[in-house]
């Protein structure tokens, strides 16, 4: 199956992306430039990755909403495409609307990395079918702006729709709800904080996230 | 200000506010035959500050071992080289960043890291790992906190940007850092032995590249102020501090290393302290040529800026390249896809002058031999540091309450968890790291990308023993990296340092200058460990008050199979603990005097080098023979740190025992030197010992891992979770304002 990353000028977790797709799917990722306008027909699967964009000075993913590659990205995300945006990714899918609510900064105002304990809120979807809705798992998360906001109407809306798909067990960051990472309506485009990339490998950072890619490769 | 040949107005207030001495003056004046302007005197200033010319260091330096078998580059390049097996590289360099740091927290740790980074990527090399070495003042001293919050903050900021894993360091407090603190910083990064960059600019009528942000009036005459005494004043020097553009940073990296996969680049060399200076003086006088650059062409941030002002500035995330004639229009486009400022500015030339021409004449024209070659080189008097006495276990009141002993001890300020400092560190990105701060293990370790090896990486100085025994410091020092590594299955290859101390023109000051150098020499060469790249940082006293001498060392080792790692954690239920190396119970310079009687007298303990070598090729050879299941060394806090170092992070406790005649505290809370605390199965026991005392290696069983206490059967006996909680909250309490005494 073709998949796909989007690289940003200082996107810094292309790679490993691209190392955890390869493995999953035995073949290379296309790596998309941010200024490229168009992303090719043959992919399946795209991966906004983690990482600072631009630099993310102003908000963290806003000017990265504004690229090219976004414009075509929710294009094919409205006709089906599955997306999947990690950390930086989540809040570049927010900031171009196409994920509800916002990441604010961490309620503790600083900077977290540490393994993160997830409880599965929705293990039906695409992206965790593959998980046990009873089984806890550990990935880490890395950021400084993970605190996902939404206002009540669109909270409740995100779960009565059972949009809600991870939740943290020890909140990090403040997140209302716990929520770590959510799916939009149609529930092809997924964005969460913590970081299955990072979690694909036994020697590093354990294989709890392996799950995520099987889920979706099997839904293809 | 006239920028002109003619000589301006160069009084001698003039030349003492750029920090050059009346004899060096004369020596300024006797190379040009003429007396400088002020363009030129600024050069000379910077290039001959203590920062950039180690005119008070150089010839003590010079001592160090600096080759073997496994290095392709010593010291004297932007970085060190060594090889890693399979046409791999480690190209990896530690520099302080004191003097901003302490005027600036977040910027000028920030800083500290961008730049070494950019001297580990400027020679082809993509940085895997960042580590640091932290001095602090007194933790209720009224600066510490705001001074820690900005520098984590720094360190993380830039590094978490960039996308580089921040996997290790230390971290002390000390009143002696109150007024001077120490931030070190070390980047380790990973290029093909065949495609090493260098500074040399070889060939004459080259294109000269600048590429990077823009330059701006930011950081001008920061290499003199690191070069300097701090007073009361200081933070007047605010302006001089750099301000850092991670973001920046990620394109310049991505793009230098995209264009050094071509043959386009010919030298390459970051603009670090002494900007454009020292950039294209280093350059021109590796490569033996003269350079020309036309200060028009130079992409300003301001307008207005003077030629002094441009060869001066610090600003950050800037590089000087020569480029393969012909070559142009390619290197041009990748730093345009990358979206960086690029110019041509200038060529190489057979004059062997620095020539800038600004606004249509010519600013400066010196020769560029005495600003690199006949820089001072002072043999600057030193006296050595008194030897103290030596305390015995006899001379020290056993504690009447040994789980309190234990309880302060692990919550002295150098032995906390620093937990609230690394979870502000992207530890995972790159997504190679196999261990990090976060296991509190003795090295952390790093995957070569795609490969079945890895390297494990660490920093060290114990502070107070420098300052007590400045040679046995220096020693310990390399001891104590070359242990870590050891501890992980690794075999140390090469280090960096970063040598900070206070005014080299005070003799008590170079003497232990000189015997921290002459000790950490002597280690290096009982383990053929080379020093391969490093910094020294003077100056580092406020009103005559200096740091205590700290000479850290970045170590660097190669693991050669992943599937032979040990670390501290993996201890099981019911393993032994075997504690290797001897054991005579030295407290002297001691955490434990320090923490139960605020004493911080006595000789340190001394390093027995070639036991040292003994015992760790030992504990390597056991965890390649896959005999052992958790291996920590043992240093602050003897074996009672150790043991409670390895409970943490295994969750289980242990009971230790004393089979010697030494009294508890000697005994569990000495820190005699080469030793080692490892956990193993019982059918490992008798083949650990045998062999042992076949090599003279001392091994005596001292525990049983297991329960939820920390006990010993003639001293304390605490529960694990309850210490734990106690060493984790010591400083997000501390972090937090509110001060709680133990």
């Amino acid at each position: 199956m073709q998949t796909a990353v989007i690289v940003f000028p200082a996107s810094n977790c292309d790679r490993d992306a691209a190392v955890a797709l390869e493995a999953h799917t035995g073949k290379a990722p296309h790596m998309i430039w941010h200024k490229d306008t168009s992303i090719p027909d043959d992919v399946r699967l795209v991966i906004v990755p983690g990482g600072f964009s631009y630099g993310d000075y102003l908000r963290s993913g806003a000017i990265a909403s504004q690229s090219p590659v976004i414009k075509d990205l929710k294009q094919k995300a409205e006709a089906g495409l599955t997306v999947l945006g990690i950390c930086n990714g989540f809040q570049v899918l927010t900031e171009a609307g196409m994920l509800p609510g916002a990441l604010m900064r961490n309620a503790g105002q600083k900077f977290v990395c540490k393994v993160s304990r997830l409880r599965l809120a929705n293990a039906q979807t695409r992206f965790t079918k593959l998980y046990d809705a009873k089984d806890d798992i550990d990935i880490p998360v890395a950021h400084h702006d993970g605190n996902y906001f939404a206002d009540d109407d669109t909270l409740r809306r995100l779960e009565g729709n059972g949009q809600v798909v991870f939740r943290y067990v020890d909140n990090p960051n403040g997140s209302r709800n716990d929520i770590a990472g959510i799916v939009n309506q149609a529930g092809n485009v997924l964005g969460m904080m913590p970081h299955p990339e990072r979690a694909v490998d036994a020697l590093h950072g354990g294989t709890d996230g392996n799950n995520l890619f099987k889920s979706i490769l099997g839904s293809m | 200000m006239a920028d002109t040949l003619k000589s301006d107005d160069i009084t001698p207030d003039v030349v003492a506010e750029h920090g050059i001495s009346p004899d060096e003056y004369k020596i300024i004046l006797d190379r040009l035959g003429r007396a400088p302007n002020l363009t030129e005197l600024g050069i000379f200033s910077v290039m001959w500050s203590e920062h950039c010319s180690y005119k008070s260091s150089r010839r003590h330096l010079g001592k160090f071992l600096t080759s073997s078998k496994r290095v392709i580059q010593g010291p004297g390049e932007n970085a060190g080289v060594i090889d890693i097996d399979d046409g791999d590289a480690i190209i990896f360099k530690m520099e302080s960043h004191n003097h901003p740091s302490y005027i600036e927290p977040y910027q000028g740790a920030a800083t500290g890291v961008g730049g070494i980074m950019r001297d580990v990527f400027t020679m082809g090399a993509r940085p895997i790992a960042l580590l640091n070495a932290l001095r602090f003042g007194e933790p209720d001293h009224p600066k510490t906190k705001s001074l820690v919050d900005g520098v984590i903050a720094g360190i993380g900021g830039y590094g978490n940007c960039v996308g580089v894993p921040t996997v290790g360091g230390e971290t002390n407090f000390h009143a002696g850092y109150n007024g001077n603190i120490l931030v070190n910083a070390m980047c380790v990064g990973l290029a093909r032995a065949d495609n090493v960059f260098y500074s040399a600019a070889k060939g004459v009528g080259n294109p000269i590249f600048y590429v990077g942000s823009k330059t701006g009036r930011d950081g001008i005459h920061g290499a003199t102020m690191a070069s300097a005494e701090f007073d009361d004043d200081s933070e007047e020097k605010r302006p001089t501090v750099q301000v850092g553009d991670p973001f920046t940073e990620k394109l310049l990296i991505e793009a230098c290393l995209e264009l050094m996969a071509t043959d386009a680049i010919i030298a390459i060399q970051d603009m670090g302290a002494a900007g454009l200076t020292s950039s294209s003086i280093e350059m021109a006088d590796k490569g033996g040529v003269g350079v020309e650059l036309d200060l028009d062409k130079v992409p300003q941030r301001e307008v207005g800026m003077t030629a002094y002002e441009m060869m001066l500035s610090e600003s950050q995330e800037r590089m000087l390249m020569v480029i393969q004639p012909g070559k142009e229009p390619l290197a041009f486009k990748v730093f345009e896809k990358w979206g960086l400022d690029v110019a041509e500015i200038g060529t190489t030339t057979e004059t062997g002058r620095l020539v800038l021409n600004h606004g249509g004449t010519t600013v400066c024209d010196i020769p560029i031999a005495p600003l690199a070659d006949d820089a001072p080189n002072y043999d600057r008097p030193h006296t050595p540091t008194e030897p103290r006495a030596v305390i015995q276990p006899s001379d020290i009141v056993e504690t009447e309450d040994y789980n309190d002993a234990l309880l302060r001890v692990m919550t002295d300020p150098d032995m906390t968890s620093k937990r609230w400092i690394w979870e502000q560190y992207d530890r995972h990105v790159m997504a190679d790291t196999m261990d990090s701060s976060q296991s509190g293990g003795d090295a952390a370790i790093i995957r070569i990308h795609g490969t079945n090896k890895a390297i494990a990486v660490t920093t060290d100085c114990t502070p107070r023993y420098c300052y007590a025994d400045p040679y046995e410091g220096g020693k310990q020092a390399v001891a104590e990296s070359w242990r870590n590594l050891t501890a992980v299955g690794a075999d140390p290859v090469a280090i960096t340092d970063c040598l900070n101390f206070g005014n080299p023109e005070r003799p008590e000051i170079m003497g232990q200058f000189v015997g921290c150098i002459d000790g950490m020499n002597e280690a290096c060469r009982a383990f053929d460990y080379p020093v391969v790249s490093g910094n020294v940082s003077l100056y580092n006293e406020t009103n005559g008050v200096a740091i205590p001498p700290t000479p850290a060392v970045g170590g660097v080792g190669l693991i050669p199979d992943l599937s032979l790692i040990k670390t501290l954690k993996g201890a099981k239920d019911g393993d032994t603990l075997i504690l290797i190396g001897d054991t005579e119970g030295w407290l002297g310079s001691s955490i434990y005097l320090r923490a139960l009687m605020q004493r911080e007298d006595g000789a340190p303990p001394p390093v027995d080098l070639a036991a040292e070598k003994r015992n760790g090729d030992y504990v390597r050879k056991l965890i390649r023979n896959r005999r052992v299941s958790a291996v920590h060394d043992l240093s602050d806090g003897g074996l009672a740190a150790a043991a409670c170092e390895m409970a943490f992070t295994s969750v289980m406790g242990a009971t230790l025992t004393n089979p010697t005649d030494l009294p508890a505290h000697a005994w569990y809370f000495g820190e005699d030197q080469g030793r080692y605390l490892i956990a193993t199965d019982k059918n490992s026991i008798n083949p650990i010992l045998t062999t042992a005392d076949g090599l003279g290696v001392k091994a005596q069983i001292v525990g049983t891992v297991g329960g939820d206490r920390i006990a010993a059967q003639d001293g304390f006996d605490v529960s694990l979770n309850g210490l734990r909680e106690r060493w984790e909250s010591w400083m997000p309490t501390l972090m937090s304002g509110a001060t709680e005494t133990v």
